[in-house]
């Protein structure tokens, strides 16, 4: 079977790996890099619980090969936090309860955080349409979307 | 299966004639669902997206020109493409969700070739040009006659589109995209339609209409056209003998199947619907715009 | 980090403090079952039926075994035969077909390969030979005449029959004279709801690893609702003894009742076995749906009679529940949550069938939001007919305590008026509805269960806790253990560690279902509490110097008249001089589950052209008798409402003619993603249940209950038209507002 040499760089680490060609990208961070954060929910693209950044831009990485990562800057849900200092969006998800099973909880901060990178300002229309790419069965979305509007408020008064 | 990544429209080809058996992708959102069900299952697997025209968009002398593996973000991102084609920016935007928009392009869209694929009639009502790639050269193919049916297209073995030329419309002219959808993301259209049209004052001088999802290819409706033609926009709304016409007309064109998307029945009706709906927006569009 | 809100009579109990695993589901720490990987480890693979219904003449194994990478095959003929009237009888004819395929999607074999593609692959190249037999895949085909038998080993539950049937169970209850009822009404009603068949659509497919031994044991990591219930039904599949299985809990992501049953377990054990390796299987999401627990489609009518100044005279209704390939309570559930009102006249008739379709789960609240389905719109249209307020309707016919149930026994005390009430005096009740849009209520009742639970509670040397319980956390239980321990112990809660311990390092504990977790297993964490404040004081006493009668325990410390408090860490620190480390166990089997009620209102557009429905605005008040951790209560509803919108509008099972699901997958199975709803403002009402030292009611599940006739509801009333069939989807709805459907 052919193995490519793939080589990227993972939560701001140059990394190389070898993976055999039709591997997703998402089973290649969890089996070859150990990054189990990014979850399968349905390896068609139709959940988000794999939701990872590649050169900042939301992607499902059960919908990449694994090649197609070389020379990429990836970040996963492992990656999102600044050290010892959490995330805006992990710290108002924590205290807002909005996880209950947290299966699909990383792939909502990686995409959350994505919408913020970009706006940090959105409305609840804005938010509940970029997260729409993520399920999730256990919130019914309402703590999740408080979450993401509570990180917006931290995130601007950081930034004034 | 093997992955290969060729940088050059040249080797791409040569790679599509080293393997009868390969397959050529640009954001894989269809063909990874696709090999995991099984179906199909290429020796090898030929990512477009690192040649530069592919990925390139421009707009020179009057015409778009838009890389076929170019992400459907970057299209609803630009917004001089937006505003010059809302619609067809709106359908662009609708393929899936934001992950997805980051890897979906106009030329995966296309040749999945999917009667149900967004950005196809509103490429179609805009008249959109395929730029393709195959071995005595490149030749181009107006965006609807791509599509034959279901999973086919007119491209040969060994062919695939490059990029996609778009002219700027005329004066006066604007465009919309319609779909329905059971939930607000996350779904293949049930039904879609589009509609580009060109005002003279208040009268719509020409149109355009195609239909998704209703047929086994897309469908132009040249009797809700011919409708639209002449009729005039009075304080922002076509009148309503104009948008049954043209409502009319776009049920008749659809040649549609039950499936677990929509029945017959439904996919009719609310084909004219979303015709008659496109109408008015891209009208008033139209006519507001300079 | 705690968010404090009124503690009100407590101390930590209905605070909101972050959860204890809170941290590591943000960072992508947490551990589920696909998560977890073992030296040497194999992956499993099934060979599934692509039959609806066929005998399985042979099964050739021989080329797959040749296979690259493959180590193991095993097929029916390498489990335990149960005996029919074993408890576990029909999960282990779902795990491994024997003699027939029952469903498409039932597996027939299972392969472990040094890969997942060489394990696929080698499934691929399993031979089975079938001889297809007729199907049975609705309701209406099961109960025809001369109907083809779906599942041979089916015999009518408690009927003494022998032949096999297509009827799972027949039960008939209720009380009074539905004729003299109906005499007794000024206006009678009666229509006939269909349901199809959903699923609990759990983010996490099915997982685990097994790994057995040379000596004849087994270690599994599983994603359960119970570990002790993966341990007793995977001994019962294999016919060995629960000594010879740990299973150590990985956490769970989504369950819904679908994980209360297992489908992988025995078979990665036995692979494990033959081959000596570990073994893990991932169930695809295709596979999840495919041939996992959907809840069962209905057939209900319903007629209701009522007087003109709304007294409610009579109810009958005929149920049928279709349990998929084997028998199951699903009929007897659904009539048992027909209990929200005064019902002098009542018979209910609820009947199981059995089909060639995927064996039904339990799913939140089982059945009981396809009976709300008919009995809610019935009781809307009442109103509506009679010209009154649909909660006035409901409050003058409430149960309250003391009135009957379905089966009959009293209500205990409950908080059906209260939280009609709540609703009554919201703010979205009392707004006016939004131009061109339909305002629907509906209500729903959940009984819960108690059941088996135990915990352990340990004070480590520095004065901090470790409370241990066998109940997976599936939405924030362990905090809610935290916060009960913390306001017995009198200790703050980021200074108790709630752990979920494996089966062999804590007592027994039963499945987390029925919304029993923070009712029973908080109960018992509760009385291990007390029994360790009883060892505290028994210290301080030592300590002091004192007889014990003259300790008390307040507020986290030892208090002796005319001395200085000892705190725990006082007392802790001394451990090792008054007597050893402190701890305590207990355990129960919980009685007095309190019934949780919940009502919904919902504002809705339908767009009469193409049948889409937009939710505007939507509230839910349920009672949670005391609320341990408010946000997890507020959870719990709005999740379960958003999952009753999801079946209302747009969740189906599509089969084909040969039964074949055509929409296996997350894109056209369609759950409601976040730009489909608005807010979903949640109302915690509070009548406290008198059977636990809290008052806590499970909250889990009520949720799901009222949302299918709240928008049903508010549908009619934006519309004029009933819908009744689900889902009110728009090619639906739309055919039923131009009336080319019958509806």
């Amino acid at each position: 079977m052919p193995r490519t040499h793939v080589n990227c760089t993972v939560n701001g680490d140059e990394v190389d790996f070898l993976s055999a060609d039709d591997t997703s990208l998402l089973n290649a961070l969890r089996d070859e890099l150990g990054l189990i954060g990014a979850k399968e929910g349905c390896g068609t693209g139709d959940c988000g619980a794999c939701t990872i950044l590649v050169d900042g831009r939301v992607n499902c990485a059960c919908l990449m090969f694994a090649p197609e990562a070389e020379g990429t800057s990836i970040t996963t849900v492992e990656g999102i936090a600044q050290g010892d200092h959490l995330h805006p969006l992990q710290q108002t998800f924590l205290e807002g309860a909005a996880l209950q099973c947290g299966v699909c909880t990383p792939g909502f901060l990686v995409s959350a955080k994505a919408l913020l990178d970009e706006n940090s300002n959105p409305t609840e229309t804005e938010i509940r349409f970029a997260l729409a790419g993520n399920l999730c069965r256990c919130t019914g979305y309402d703590k999740i979307i408080r979450a993401v509007q509570e990180a917006a408020v931290q995130v601007n008064g950081a930034s004034k | 299966m093997r992955y290969a990544a060729p940088t050059t429209v040249d080797e791409a080809l040569e790679l599509l004639r080293s393997d009868p058996d390969s397959r050529v992708f640009a954001g894989a959102t269809d063909l990874i669902p696709q090999i995991r069900a099984g179906r199909p299952e290429p020796a090898l697997l030929i990512d477009l997206k690192r040649i530069e025209r592919l990925v390139a968009v421009s707009h020179n002398n009057g015409t778009w020109t838009v890389g076929a593996a170019t992400p459907t973000a970057a299209l609803t991102a630009d917004t001089e493409f937006s505003a010059t084609f809302p619609g067809l920016s709106e359908a662009s935007g609708l393929i899936g969700s934001d992950q997805i928009q980051n890897r979906s392009s106009w030329g995966g869209n296309l040749c999945n070739a999917s009667p149900a694929a967004d950005s196809v009639p509103a490429l179609i009502v805009n008249d959109a040009t395929a730029v393709i790639a195959g071995n005595s050269g490149e030749r181009t193919a107006s965006v609807a006659d791509v599509v034959t049916g279901p999973g086919q297209t007119s491209l040969s073995d060994g062919e695939f589109i490059i990029e996609f030329l778009v002219n700027d419309p005329p004066a006066n002219s604007s465009d919309a995209y319609l779909r329905l959808i059971p939930r607000t993301e996350m779904d293949i259209a049930v039904v879609g339609a589009a509609v580009q049209l060109t005002m003279d004052g208040d009268t719509v001088a020409s149109a355009r209409v195609a239909l998704g999802a209703v047929a086994p290819t897309f469908v132009r409706v040249p009797d809700a056209e011919a409708a639209l033609v002449g009729s005039s926009l009075n304080n922002g709304t076509l009148d309503d003998g104009t948008l049954d016409a043209v409502a009319a007309a776009a049920s008749a064109a659809c040649n549609p199947i039950d499936d677990k998307r929509g029945t017959i029945q439904y996919r009719r009706q609310v084909a004219g619907v979303l015709a008659k709906r496109a109408a008015q927006t891209a009208a008033q569009r139209a006519q507001g715009a300079s | 980090m705690t968010v404090t809100e009124n503690p009100r009579r407590y101390k930590y109990v209905g605070t909101r403090p972050v959860r204890h695993d809170g941290l590591d589901k943000v960072t992508g720490k947490a551990r589920f079952a696909a998560d977890l990987d073992m030296t040497g480890q194999l992956r499993g693979a099934f060979v599934r039926s692509p039959h609806a219904h066929a005998r399985i003449v042979s099964i050739d194994t021989s080329r797959a075994e040749a296979m690259p990478g493959v180590k193991a095959v095993v097929t029916g003929d390498d489990f335990a035969d149960l005996d029919p009237t074993h408890p576990e009888f029909d999960m282990a004819v779902n795990l491994m077909a024997r003699g027939e395929a029952l469903y498409n999607g039932h597996v027939v074999a299972a392969v472990a390969a040094v890969t997942a593609s060489q394990a696929a692959a080698a499934a691929a190249a399993v031979e089975v030979e079938y001889e297809p037999l007729p199907a049975v895949l609705t309701i209406d085909e099961a109960i025809a005449v001369s109907a083809p038998i779906a599942n041979p080993t089916n015999r009518t539950l408690f009927s003494g029959d022998t032949e096999p049937s297509n009827l799972a169970s027949v039960n008939e209850f209720g009380r009074g004279d539905v004729e003299a009822g109906f005499e007794a009404a000024d206006i009678i009603l009666e229509r006939e709801f269909r349901t199809v068949a959903v699923h609990q659509g759990y983010i996490e497919p099915h997982a685990c690893v097994a790994d057995c031994g040379q000596d004849g044991k087994a270690t599994i990591w599983a994603s359960s609702q119970g570990h002790f219930a993966v341990r007793s039904k995977t001994a019962a599949a294999l016919g060995w003894s629960t000594d010879r299985i740990k299973v150590i809990p990985a956490e769970i992501g989504g369950g819904f009742g679908g994980k209360t049953t297992i489908y992988l377990e025995p078979v990665a054990v036995l692979l494990s076995q033959k081959a000596a390796r570990p073994v893990k299987i991932v169930m695809s999401r295709e596979e999840v749906l495919r041939a996992t627990g959907p809840a069962p489609a209905t057939k209900i009518t319903a007629k209701i009679g009522a007087t003109n100044d709304g007294e409610i005279t009579t109810l009958q209704s005929t149920m049928y529940f279709d349990n998929g390939s084997t028998k199951g309570f699903s009929a007897l559930t659904g009539a048992m949550s027909v209990a929200s009102y005064k019902l002098p006249n009542l018979q209910l008739h609820a009947i199981g069938t059995v089909s060639n379709t995927a064996r039904s789960a339990a799913y939140r609240a089982p059945s009981a939001p396809q009976a709300a389905f008919a009995v809610e719109t019935l009781i809307d249209e009442l109103a509506q007919r009679l010209n009154m307020d649909p909660i006035d309707i409901r409050l003058q016919n409430a149960v309250v305590e003391g009135d009957a149930t379905a089966m009959g026994a009293p209500h205990p005390k409950i908080g059906f008026v209260e939280t009609l009430e709540a609703i009554k005096n919201s703010e979205h009740y009392n707004s006016p509805v939004p131009e061109g849009a339909g305002r629907g209520v509906g209500t729903g009742f959940w009984f819960n269960i108690g059941e088996q639970s135990s915990a352990t509670v340990n004070l480590n040397e520095d004065g901090t806790a470790t409370v241990i319980t066998g109940s997976p956390d599936i939405g924030g239980s362990r905090a809610s253990m935290a916060l009960m321990a913390a306001e017995e112990l009198g200790l703050a809660v980021d200074r108790i560690t709630p752990i979920i311990a494996d089966t062999e390092s804590v007592g027994f504990t039963d499945i987390t279902e029925g919304s029993r977790a923070t009712f029973a297993t908080g109960m018992a964490v509760v009385n291990a509490c007390r029994e360790l404040i009883g060892q505290l004081k028994q210290r301080a006493a030592t300590i002091k110097n004192v007889d014990v009668e003259q300790v008390e325990w307040v507020d986290g410390a030892a208090v002796i008249e005319g001395q200085d408090p000892l705190t725990i860490p006082e007392i802790t620190a001394m451990a090792k001089n008054t007597g050893g480390p402190l701890t305590a166990t207990a355990s129960l089997n919980a009685a007095g589950a309190g019934p949780s009620f919940a009502v919904h209102v919902a504002d809705v557009v339908v767009d009469e052209e193409t049948g889409e429905t937009t939710i505007l605005r939507y509230t839910a008040a349920q009672d949670a008798g005391t609320a341990i951790h408010p946000s997890y209560v507020e959870g719990q509803i709005q999740g379960g409402s958003v999952q009753g919108i999801g079946w209302a509008l747009n969740e189906e099972y599509i089969y084909d003619s040969d039964g074949v699901m055509e929409n296996a997958s997350f894109l056209d199975y369609r759950m409601p993603v976040a730009s489909d709803l608005p807010m979903i403002d949640a109302i915690i009402v509070e009548v406290p249940n008198p059977s636990h030292p809290y008052g806590v009611r499970g909250v889990g599940e009520t949720g799901i209950v009222p949302p299918i006739p709240t928008l049903a509801n508010a549908i009619a009333a934006a519309t004029g038209v009933r819908m009744t069939s689900l889902p009110m989807s728009p090619p639906r709805l739309l055919a039923a507002i131009s009336g080319n459907a019958g509806s």
